[in-house]
């Protein structure tokens, strides 16, 4: 299920980082439009039977269900677990594709020299690594890590190979001029540079990582939503995996909005933020 | 003050090598402002990498001071033509003209003097925490030169720095890098492919043939110290030297390989 997501958005693909459309002044009622027809079909078809209710419960109980969970304390430890597999997985595959890709995007030779490389290991879907993870690290949650750095890592350090090498020579030599050595050269000009597609490149990763901390604890049965499922779909509670699946969803949504939100403050400066301005 | 002897650049971009600069020979004395013009693409902007030690020359030097100039000097300037690339865009302008001075360890109390200064200079103060991209064409390129003298360079290299920039902020521009050159007594090297430019500016023009380049002329403006835009351009002798640079231009163009002056 996951096999395709965990590989698909090419990161190549991504040449212009950040830029997106303008919000048309009607698009937040559109949006609110589109899922009350959503939720309103969602309940309907079951309760016509044109699906049987055993498997495609109304979202009214859906819903109920979920509200009930939320309530409770194993739910939040559920939601704390992936969250935690999540962010330290997403954390480290930041740190690691920023400093690989800033000491391999800089020298053109070893950068050549890891092209291939690179090119081999990243389409290796994450979730193949499972049988791996599990011999390694059996539930533990560096299986879980495993997974999502993997993922998470190819997205970003693309990204970050893509800044590094669109950094402006006539920025470059002007930094030269002044004096500025190696290290503020990456600093004040380099850094600033790949913010923008590192941002892209995190965008991505969040969104895959969810679902690879999700997927991990699905199949490998570590403690998160993914284990919840399984229990919840074992047990006959078709509800109750409706409202996990729903959970998992909004979970997704609140990780997006608040990428963008930090995309937005960090790239204040950037033509995808800023808006009309003189060029 | 800064010297050029015998400077060669080729490129070579893989199969063909372009020879941009083909033997360029001259002298810029302590304080003085020179005006390099030059047809385009006869290896104006190639000849000041070299001098600012940001491009390594085929053959020949580039001395400042007595010193050989291998790598970007501290004490040189350089605005360069592209503004817009050459600021920051994701810091102030007060940002962008701090830079250089924080990376000259100077002290926080000696910065914002030598900021507020050159901001001032350039009149800009009231832009100090915009940021470039908000600012117009010619605001830009001020920014940028208020981030060269706020350096206090001994020499000023300036690559055609008002080409983009319309006609009445060209001339206000103009005014101010003389204003600045009295006033600060650097050594300005100023490039351009603006013959009235040239004359009216410069205390010397150089005069660079086409490509492969060397030095065809070598003329003193003996124009009055105080310049205004249109007593200057009027002046009988402004035109004479005018004709004689474009003469030379003229000549360059033609191929026949002149003599060095
Ligand atoms: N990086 C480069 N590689 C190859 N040729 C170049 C390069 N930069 C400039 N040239 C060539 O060198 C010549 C001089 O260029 P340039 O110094 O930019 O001229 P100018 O500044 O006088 O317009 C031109 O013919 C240009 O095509
Ligand atoms: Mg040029």
């Amino acid at each position: 299920m996951s096999t395709a997501t965990a590989q698909a958005p090419t990161p190549g693909g991504v040449r212009r980082p950040g830029v997106r459309a303008r919000t048309a002044p009607d698009r937040p009622l559109l949006g609110t439009l589109g899922i009350l027809a959503l939720l309103l079909s969602w309940e309907a078809v079951p309760r016509l039977g044109i699906v049987p209710e055993r498997y495609f419960p109304p979202v009214s109980e859906v819903l109920t269900t979920l509200v009930e969970r939320a309530g409770t304390a194993p739910f939040w430890e559920a939601v704390g677990h992936t969250l935690y597999g999540w962010a330290l997985g997403l954390a480290i595959a930041f740190a690691a594709a920023v400093l690989l890709g800033f000491v391999l995007g800089s020298t053109p030779r070893v950068r050549a020299f890891t092209t291939s490389t690179v090119d081999f290991l990243r389409p290796i879907p994450s979730v193949a690594l499972i049988p791996l993870a599990v011999l390694m690290y059996g539930t533990d949650i560096r299986s879980t890590l495993l997974l999502v750095i993997y993922a998470c890592f190819w997205l970003i350090y693309i990204q970050v190979l893509y800044g590094v090498a669109d950094v402006d020579p006539v920025a470059e030599q002007t930094a030269r001029s002044y004096g500025l050595g190696r290290l503020s050269r990456i600093r004040h000009v380099v850094w600033p540079t790949t913010l923008p597609y590192l941002m892209t490149g995190l965008r991505l990763a969040a969104a895959v990582g969810l679902i690879l901390s999700i997927t991990a604890q699905l199949i490998i049965g570590s403690p998160g939503i993914g284990q919840q499922i399984t229990n919840a779909q074992q047990g006959g509670a078709v509800a109750l995996v409706y409202a996990w699946i729903v959970a998992t969803g909004i979970l997704g949504v609140v990780i997006n909005i608040g990428v963008r939100a930090l995309e937005r403050r960090v790239l204040r400066w950037h033509t995808s933020v800023r808006g009309e301005a003189a060029a | 003050m800064l010297k050029v002897t015998g400077l060669q650049k080729i490129y070579n971009g893989g199969s063909t090598a372009v020879e941009a600069v083909r033997d360029l020979t001259f002298e810029l004395a302590e304080g003085e402002l020179v005006c390099l013009v030059g047809p385009s693409g006869c290896g104006k902007t190639t000849l000041l990498k070299c001098i600012a030690g940001l491009m390594t020359p085929t053959g020949g030097t580039v001395e400042l001071a007595g010193e050989p100039v291998l790598s970007p000097p501290p004490g040189m300037a350089v605005v360069f033509q592209e503004y817009g690339r050459s600021l920051f865009p994701w810091m102030s302008v007060r940002a962008n003209v701090e830079l250089p001075l924080k990376e000259k360890k100077l002290p926080r109390a000696r910065r914002e003097e030598l900021v507020t200064e050159s901001l001032e200079a350039v009149g800009l103060t009231a832009f100090s925490d915009s940021y470039p991209w908000q600012l117009s064409g010619g605001m830009q390129q001020r920014v940028a030169i208020a981030r060269a003298i706020a350096y206090e360079p001994q020499v000023l290299l300036m690559d055609e720095p008002f080409a983009a920039v319309d006609a009445q902020t060209r001339a206000d521009l103009e005014d101010l890098v003389r204003e600045i050159w009295q006033r600060l007594g650097v050594t300005v090297l100023f490039v351009t492919h603006d013959i009235d430019e040239a004359v009216y500016l410069g205390e010397r023009v150089l005069v660079l043939s086409n490509s492969p380049t060397v030095v065809q002329d070598d003329v003193t403006v003996d124009l009055p110290a105080e310049r205004d835009q249109l007593g200057t351009r009027q002046d009988e002798r402004f035109t004479r030297l005018r004709a004689r640079v474009y003469a030379q231009i003229q000549q360059a163009k033609k191929g026949t390989a002149p003599a060095p002056a």
